[in-house]
């Protein structure tokens, strides 16, 4: 991991790989969508609602992975002071945000037609809007930290400790039986049908790659303003 | 309303999210780019 530290040879990496990773997912999406919303059948008790799924499933992935990407930087930044880590960490910050705010939307509008009501103070709603909470938090709380000069550590504990709601996120079906449906998908198997969850499996891939692309212009981005700021102190002094 | 009006705002605040971040995400890191390459050359 310690091979990345230097700036220069992380870029030479990033550089090629931010376009690759951002129309490969783009493609992807396109596939999955078209698939979710064109050719995957209606579920028998759900009927066309169900396509919501397309799009609500990756932003829910995505949510709680890009919790999981701060999670892990700040782990690096605090444990082996990983140079890149901090920047890492707050590139992961604004996208994760945004994907949890587009999985608590489109579930809303899910629940309309399925369940009849846009929102229930159900376990994994509610856990779901705690992590947005949670991304707007850390986002003010790292922006606060590096304008006054810091090394981001006060972000990168509260990074960590903010890592408990994801298995509370995880097992809030099973934990609180309510009104959101239960775990569709294990690391074993699916109790999805083929037909319906290749689309699915496309759009949650392509929407992670292109995540992906999104993390690593906003590093990019971090890393030249760092560039600028440590130039223009040297001209300055 | 139809399911199929859910499914369109469903769909079109992901799009609508999905590429305004990756677009202001893209501007961002090519204005930093430039005015630090350019910084580079000048100084």
């Amino acid at each position: 991991m310690h091979a990345f530290a230097n700036p220069a040879r992380f870029l030479r990496i990033a550089r090629p790989l931010t376009a690759w990773l951002g129309w490969s997912g783009a493609v992807l999406i396109l596939l999955g969508l078209a698939g979710g919303l064109f050719i995957a059948p209606p579920d028998y008790l759900q009927h066309e609602s169900v396509r919501i799924m397309y799009v609500h499933v990756p932003a829910a992935w995505l949510g709680m992975a890009g919790w999981g990407g701060i999670a892990a930087a700040s782990l690096l930044q605090l444990v082996w002071r990983h140079p890149l880590a901090a920047v890492a960490a707050r590139a992961f910050a604004v996208p994760g945000a945004v994907f949890t705010a587009i999985c608590l939307a489109t579930g809303s509008l899910w629940g309309r037609p399925t369940w009849g009501t846009y929102w229930e103070w159900d376990g994994r709603m509610t856990s779901m809007l705690v992590l947005l909470f949670l991304y707007i938090g850390y986002i003010a709380l790292a922006a606060a930290e590096k304008e006054r000069g810091g090394e981001g550590r006060t972000a990168a504990v509260f990074g960590l400790v903010g890592a408990i709601n994801l298995p509370i996120i995880h097992f809030s079906v099973l934990w609180w039986r309510t009104l959101h449906q239960g775990q569709s998908i294990g690391l074993t198997g699916s109790t999805i049908a083929g037909s319906m969850l290749w689309p699915l499996l496309v759009a949650a891939v392509g929407f992670s790659l292109l995540f992906g692309s999104i993390v690593l212009m906003r590093m990019r981005a971090e890393l030249a303003r760092n560039r600028i700021e440590a130039r223009l102190r040297r001209m300055a002094g | 309303m139809s399911h199929w009006s859910f499914i369109a705002a469903a769909y079109a605040l992901t799009l609508l999210g999905t590429i305004g971040l990756a677009g202001l995400s893209f501007l961002a890191m090519r204005r930093a780019e430039t005015d630090a390459e350019a910084l580079r050359r000048d100084w």
